[in-house]
């Protein structure tokens, strides 16, 4: 089991991160990624960037712990997730992960569970930077109701 | 002396992202830091939020955890990347 986690304020490019992902898997038939990327329109106005307040250690550790619940949840072969701090371009991209598995099922929920940890729980602070002026954001009603399918399924 | 962290929203009502305080005496448990921060940058309720968590030395506590060698004390409001 290969797992990567990076967490940076240096540009993610998500093709060489994929690239290089599957040139090291021997065993997967399923490859899934994902790639979040800053939107250019806000609630009000033009959206600028984002600016990803972080809080090491606590960060990495959360990020890690939450890798180790979806090794133990899916039969995965690898696993990464790179996130951004600092700066962030509108068009840039924010956040990266990507699973892979024997079969398609196991990547696709892993990578599900991983975004919605990373939504909802993850310690990061999100500022969006507009032309209007500067805002926090923090998830929405939508985004803990996600995170929560998985405790749901958990108790199943 | 302690370091004190305000994370997202709360630093635009601090003016500052951090600082280094001695606190009084009379802060001995976490609960008393929300009063404390509260009345100091009359912060019209951000830091009595329950929402708003505090951290100390690193780990994430409830308000009746004690203050004993707390050197670094974070304020979080609600987390988000992504």
């Amino acid at each position: 089991m290969s797992v990567h986690v990076n967490i940076s304020d240096q540009p993610i490019s998500a093709p060489e991160l994929l690239k290089d992902f599957e040139s090291k898997l021997s065993s997967s038939g399923g490859v899934v990624s994902f790639s979040g990327v800053v939107r250019p329109d806000g609630k009000d106005s033009r959206v600028l960037g984002l600016f990803l307040q972080s809080y090491s250690p606590m960060t990495e550790n959360g990020v890690e712990a939450a890798v180790e619940q979806a090794r133990s949840r899916w039969p995965l072969e690898a696993l990464t997730v790179h996130h951004r701090t600092g700066e962030i371009r509108t068009g840039e991209t924010i956040v990266f992960v990507a699973t892979a598995s024997r079969h398609r099922r196991a990547a696709f929920e892993a990578a599900d569970f991983l975004m919605d940890y990373l939504k909802t729980e993850a310690v990061f602070w999100k500022k969006e930077i507009t032309e209007a002026g500067d805002v926090w954001i923090e998830p929405r009603e939508q985004d803990y109701q996600d995170n929560q399918r998985w405790q749901q399924s958990e108790t199943n | 002396m302690a370091d004190i962290l305000y994370f997202g929203r709360l630093s635009d009502v601090t003016g500052k992202p951090f600082e280094s305080v001695d606190l009084p005496s009379d802060i001995s448990h976490a609960r008393n830091l929300r009063s404390w921060a509260e009345a100091r940058f009359q912060a019209e309720g951000m830091f009595l939020e329950p929402t708003v968590r505090i951290a100390i030395n690193g780990e994430i506590v409830d308000d009746a955890h004690p203050l004993a060698n707390a050197n670094e004390i974070a304020f979080m409001p609600p987390v988000g990347g992504g």
